[in-house]
């Protein structure tokens, strides 16, 4: 069974945020980079199912040279070789569509993301990949289980859950539940140097969004501390300063 | 104790120095400490208890014996890689770094380097993954920073030799399924003997009432008339450069540790100094605080680029036991003397189990007596710029 597990790296989630004097871009001066943590979720389901079922686990970046260090940490885990497109990921349907240009090369059975990123948190990649492949895409999945060419998935929904079938091959996006993420070892981290870790060219791709501005949320107000005594204080405050009730 | 919220320290840009892959043995094994070490080592600490349900997961990473080569079960790391490990794991505690030192450094290195390849085969593998747990007995009652006074001796019966004597001060022995034993056969020359658990006639009898090291076993080893088969006995070495060799492989990596112990007790304290209020601002605002601070940063950057440069030198197998000595009481001091100044900043919370301060703090009281005491070291760098031995 062949599995393809899309790989960003993020900010790491202690990182203080700031933006570039023009506000056009993320300021990644002095920022360290992380597996995005849903897409760790995905390789490390990816890993077992190939434990039980045998095969291999490919893992694909688009992005620059900075984040074959977040690749070689994925062959450390344990997948077994790498792809990064070498170009910037301008926005998901670039990367979408660079992906699937490498996966319709390949045929995949399973193809799994996190179920969003948690820096732009678009969650768009998954059901482009789908799209973009003709292939059944099911987002926000918190269970994968395969039984010969046929997939069993769960989501969240409000209220309970829904359990889906699909056929192989599919596209999934993972979300908490799916895996617990795994430290890699020593010894993996000494195989990982050896797998093999492929550049590939991007294929043309119009592009369709870009951003404008960021813009960082209105720093926190003072807190003002009431007197639990002091009920009507604060109903007056809730109403007539916060204005939410 | 409040949730790991450690942030690595880092004022030179040290990290610009190691490559990926050492960050990414360093991360991994920060992420394994925060997620098995930090939640329960306050607790085991407070009880006097090592926590031996993290043997297995130590043996999962690759921390035990990273240097030595795969084909006997270690990952064949280099030794900046073996250092930052250490300085991830005494992040989390000195008693743990010290079983990882141990297992690695005084059983699996002897092993490994003057070990028969039948030896080699047997221990090493079991020794890396954590099935079988070693210790290390140089020290006696009697002979702490003179080794070469040993009394513990063997006698040649043939086929084996006859083991007596007391071993004390000794990491891991209460739980140690073999240990490497250094002693004096009839002729006087010191050798390494690889005792086993079960062995008629030897002992582990458990240390107690220790105000440091808490979730650390300690113990005694007794020998009393302990048949040891020759295969047993380390063919590659001996006298005293045996267990010395050991001893600087053990002593570069406390060199480490203990950076790992003092940038917990700065992150610490400045996060606190950050958040406590007194005289309507943070106590960071006031000026002895910030001189606490600023000293604490300024030694902890200084002890980082000594480790980084003292790994390269051990990498090209050209640092010697001098610069490991130098380095070992270097850091050592300057982490207890942060550990102190951190206490401080924290104000009374600094004597709780809220904050790791005072765990650290009694831990290195420990760190700087073994593997060669702060007066001893000393004493080698004097010996060595001198050409004059100030202890003999």
């Amino acid at each position: 069974m062949k599995f393809l597990v899309c790989i960003s790296q993020v900010p790491d989630t202690t990182t203080k945020i700031t933006f570039t004097p023009d506000k056009k871009a993320f300021n990644a001066q002095g920022v360290q980079f992380i597996i995005n943590p849903y897409d760790e979720i995905a390789l490390t389901r990816a890993l077992e199912l190939k434990e039980a079922l045998g095969g291999t686990v490919t893992v694909i970046n688009v992005g620059q040279t900075n984040t074959e260090p977040n690749l070689r940490k994925a062959l450390a885990i344990g997948a077994d070789d790498a792809i990064r497109v070498n170009a910037e990921p301008t926005d998901a349907y670039f990367v979408a569509f660079q992906i699937a240009e490498v996966a319709k090369k390949n045929s995949y059975d399973i193809i799994l993301t996190g179920k969003e990123s948690i820096d732009y948190n678009g969650g768009q990649v998954p059901t482009m990949l789908g799209e973009f492949l003709g292939l059944p895409s099911v987002s926000v999945a918190t269970k994968l289980d395969v039984n010969g060419s046929v997939a069993t998935l769960e989501r969240e929904i409000d209220g309970g859950k829904e359990i889906l079938e699909a056929k192989l091959p599919f596209v999934a996006g993972a979300q908490k539940g799916m895996a617990e993420p795994r430290i890699p070892n020593m010894r993996g981290i000494m195989t990982a140097r050896t797998k093999p870790l492929a550049v590939v060219e991007p294929a043309a791709c119009e592009m369709l969004s870009s951003s404008a501005q960021f813009d960082l949320p209105a720093a926190k107000g003072e807190c003002k501390m009431i007197d639990p005594n002091n009920v009507g204080e604060l109903v007056n405050l809730l109403h007539t300063e916060a204005k939410v009730i | 104790m409040a949730a790991d919220l450690f942030q690595s320290p880092d004022y030179f840009n040290v990290d610009d120095l190691l490559t990926d892959e050492h960050k990414l043995v360093r991360d991994t094994t920060r992420a394994f400490v925060k997620k098995e070490v930090s939640p329960i080592i306050e607790d085991f600490a407070q009880r006097a208890e090592f926590p031996k349900q993290l043997i297995k997961g130590l043996g999962e990473i690759g921390a035990f014996g990273p240097f030595v080569p795969q084909e006997y079960g270690g990952s064949g790391l280099d030794y900046i890689s073996y250092g930052l490990m250490m300085q991830e794991l005494e992040r989390g505690d000195s008693g743990i770094r010290s079983t990882a030192s141990v297992q690695g450094s005084l059983v699996m290195f002897p092993i490994f380097t003057f070990g028969s390849e039948a030896q080699k085969k047997k221990y090493l593998p079991k020794l890396a993954s954590g099935e079988w747990m070693g210790c290390f007995g140089l020290t006696e009652p009697d002979h702490g920073s003179n080794p070469n006074g040993m009394i513990t001796n063997f006698k040649d019966k043939g086929d084996h030799v006859i083991l007596n004597g007391a071993k004390m001060w000794i990491s891991n022995a209460p739980f140690a399924d073999i240990a490497v034993v250094w002693a004096k056969n009839e002729q006087g020359e010191v050798h390494g003997l690889i005792v086993e658990r079960g062995m008629k006639g030897f002992t582990t009898p458990e240390t107690h009432n220790k105000w440091s090291l808490r979730a650390s076993a300690t113990g005694e080893l007794v020998f009393d008339n302990v048949k040891v088969p020759k295969e047993n006995i380390l063919p590659g070495v001996k006298g005293l450069k045996g267990p010395l060799n050991c001893l600087n492989s053990a002593r570069f990596g406390i060199a480490w540790g203990v950076v790992g112990a003092a940038m917990d007790c700065y992150d610490s304290a400045l996060r606190y100094s950050k958040q406590r209020i007194q005289f309507g601002k943070p106590i960071a605002a006031f000026q002895l605080t910030q001189k606490k601070l600023a000293e604490m940063i300024t030694e902890i950057t200084k002890a980082q680029l000594l480790c980084w440069r003292l790994g390269v030198l051990r990498n090209e197998h050209r640092a010697t036991p001098q610069q490991i000595s130098m380095a070992k009481r270097n850091n050592v001091n300057m982490a207890i003397q942060i550990a102190r100044e951190a206490r401080q900043i924290h104000g009374a919370m600094g004597i709780t189990g809220e904050y790791p301060i005072m765990r650290h703090s009694m831990n290195l009281e420990s760190v700087i007596t073994y593997e060669g005491t702060h007066d001893i070291h000393l004493l080698i760098t004097g010996y060595d710029v001198t050409g004059i031995s100030a202890f003999e």
